[in-house]
């Protein structure tokens, strides 16, 4: 029982760090219509900062750079990207293929074989609340992604920046006839993403995972599955295939002992197999708007 | 197609080049042939359907184990069925073929970008039962391909022969094997795309509701298009084991499925000419750079430290593909027939075509 709600715990925990990763990406998705497979790359990025300024900046210091690169990095995507560009957009989301492969390569060229430490400061202790054992690191994670995200839709919800957003997503050619400026929208969604990843970076690479290493983009990778399979246009599905990843790939890897007929290292393929289970049922995902075409 | 006499005499040079040039050059453009067969599958789903699709290391990989598995021999730890080498590599296309068909509830009717994000379940299911399925890949030091043999003649280094004083070994024996099966590979591919099905794919693409109007089952057609593209990827599958007499299931990653995307755009969405040149460009340019990093400025040699030709063409190739989507976006295709960028209809913005 107690192994259960361990599991649990930790599931929403690492949900919650997919959602903040997912919800970048539906962000930039929604205002732009571009899906961006660079956005591993962009929290590899961030990772990589955090890791190699906290020796001299302190934590918090080196993850507000970390952040900022990443927004910067972001930001800068979507000029080269989008302001040149004249292709269509999926066309363009193959160009951040290109900047995925380039970016991926320089990164962990740089990381090399070794595995560093972004300097959190809760490290491996672990807390016990009634015969329950939690890693601090967990609980800090839950903790930032739910300020995070509650302050995301808070500004989403109430801000004119979120209102312009939103009216983007809806109808972008009328939203730039009344007056919002669409290059304005479509670049800070880019920064806000980028800042979320790297943010999502600090927990994604601390206690129990030993640290930033070459691999950490793959990890990063499942927040692809979370945000298609809470349907790629809605944040609320975000949040729901956040944790639905988070939770799968914390059971199957918690009792992969008695699923071993199934091989090993499950739990890091099980959200792939729940992502294919859910499109099957619901192409669009379960919170996407449905194609729907008037002719 | 419309130029016959100029096309053939670009393959002339090719069948005399196992006379005057060595291994390195002979296996690099083996290479260079099975990527090429794989990026016309490829560009038949992505370009000319519109689907993309990030999974198809998958399918090589289906194609590449399917025809150890069916040649192979049982030994040791892994099995094979020790079908003949033909019937292998027949059945092992026919395989992949039924992958992507089994995948097909998913490709029919999940869109665009949608598709390439749950293709990428492909990848990662596929590279779990690769390492597991320790009997038929062998596991993570994958298992020895055995040669390809037709009517007695056996393409690797078993027997002696010397054509014209040069001797002929496996990889001279596989360049015509090769060859031929790219030749085979383009010319049904520009059948395909010449015919009903390339036009009611292109319809698919750039008009799925006029599509669906006019008749043309839309499902299906992706559906089909993507099986079609798997046994592309099988057969490229087959020839690179062939090649590289060694099948390892880590080859068969993510950075393999992004090789292949980045060919096709590189080399054009939706031209079969244009996907041969991609899948040149980016399989030759990290063994140009390992080969010449001695004399190039900025590369290390492989295994020294500083930017290893590997990584090097990593720069070079998703450059390409960034700056090919900005600026040339009929890509090395249109550059060589002199089409300009702007003419063509897909390089305007389609709104219709992204799910809302």
């Amino acid at each position: 029982m107690t192994r259960l709600l361990e599991l649990l715990i930790n599931g929403v925990s690492l949900g919650a760090v997919y959602a903040l990763i997912a919800l970048g990406f539906v962000v930039i998705f929604r205002a732009t219509e571009v899906v961006n497979f660079a956005h591993a790359s962009l929290l590899l990025l961030g990772g990589y900062v955090t890791a190699v300024l906290h020796d001299d900046l302190g934590f918090l210091g080196a993850l507000a750079v970390g952040v900022a690169a990443a927004a910067l990095c972001g930001a800068f995507l979507e000029f080269v990207l989008l302001r040149r560009a004249k292709a269509r957009r999926d066309v363009v989301a193959i160009a951040t293929v290109g900047i995925d492969i380039v970016l991926t390569a320089e990164l962990t060229r740089r990381i090399g074989t070794g595995v560093l430490s972004l300097g959190d400061p809760w490290h491996n202790s672990v807390v016990h609340i009634g015969g329950v054992t939690i890693a601090q690191t967990r609980i800090a994670a839950l903790l930032t992604a739910a300020v995070l995200i509650g302050a995301f839709l808070a500004a989403f919800k109430y801000t004119s920046w979120g209102v312009s957003m939103r009216a983007v997503a809806e109808d972008s050619e009328t939203a730039a006839l009344m007056g919002i400026r669409l290059g304005r929208v479509s670049m800070s969604a880019w920064c806000v993403a980028g800042a979320l990843a790297a943010v999502a970076a600090v927990f994604i690479t601390a206690f129990p995972t030993p640290g930033l290493d070459r691999t950490t983009s793959v990890a990063a990778l499942k927040a692809f599955p979370a945000a298609i399979l809470g349907g790629l246009d809605s944040t609320t599905g975000a949040l729901v295939g956040g944790l639905l990843i988070g939770l799968t790939e914390s059971l199957v890897g918690g009792y992969q002992d008695d699923l071993s007929f199934l091989g090993r290292g499950l739990g890091d393929v099980a959200p792939y197999a729940v992502m294919v289970a859910v499109l099957l049922l619901r192409p669009a995902g379960l919170f996407g708007t449905r194609e729907v075409s008037r002719v | 197609m419309s130029r016959p006499p100029l096309t053939a005499l670009l393959w002339l040079p090719l069948l005399i080049l196992p006379f005057y040039v060595d291994m390195f050059w002979l296996q690099a453009g083996l290479f260079v042939m099975a990527a090429a067969i794989g990026a016309i599958g490829l560009n038949l789903l992505t370009g000319s359907t519109g689907q993309l699709s990030m999974g198809h290391a998958f399918f090589l990989a289906v194609g590449a184990y399917g025809y150890v598995y069916f040649a192979g021999e049982t030994s040791g730890h892994v099995t094979g069925l020790g079908l003949p080498a033909p019937v292998a590599a027949v059945l092992a296309v026919a395989l992949s073929g039924l992958a992507g068909w089994a995948f097909s509830p998913i490709a029919g009717r999940v869109s665009g970008v949608y598709l390439a994000i749950a293709s990428l379940a492909l990848i990662f299911l596929g590279q779990h039962v690769l390492f597991n399925l320790e009997s038929v890949t062998g596991g993570y030091n994958g298992r020895a391909v055995p040669p390809m043999k037709l009517f007695g003649f056996a393409f690797d280094d078993s027997s002696e022969l010397i054509v014209a004083g040069v001797p002929f070994g496996g990889l001279e024996r596989l360049w015509y094997l090769g060859i031929a099966l790219l030749l085979a590979a383009m010319l049904f591919a520009r059948g395909v795309l010449g015919a009903r099905p390339g036009r009611a794919m292109n319809l698919v693409r750039d008009q799925r509701i006029a599509a669906a109007a006019l008749g043309v089952p839309v499902g299906k057609v992706r559906a089909k298009a993507f099986t079609l593209s798997s046994m592309y990827a099988g057969l490229a599958g087959v020839l690179l084991a062939l090649t590289f007499q060694r099948a390892v299931p880590d080859y068969f990653g993510m950075l393999l499925a992004l090789d292949y995307l980045a060919m096709i755009v590189i080399g054009g969405l939706g031209s079969v000419g244009g996907a041969v040149a991609g899948a040149a460009f980016v399989t030759l340019l990290p063994q140009l750079l390992a080969r010449y990093s001695g004399d190039l400025p900025l590369v290390a040699a492989p295994g020294a430290d500083g930017i290893s030709p590997a990584v090097a063409a990593r720069y070079l190739y998703g450059a390409a593909v960034v700056a090919v989507v900005l600026f040339l976006p009929t890509g090395l295709s249109g550059l060589l027939s002199g089409r300009l960028p702007g003419l063509r209809r897909s390089a305007t913005p389609m709104k219709e075509e992204s799910p809302q």
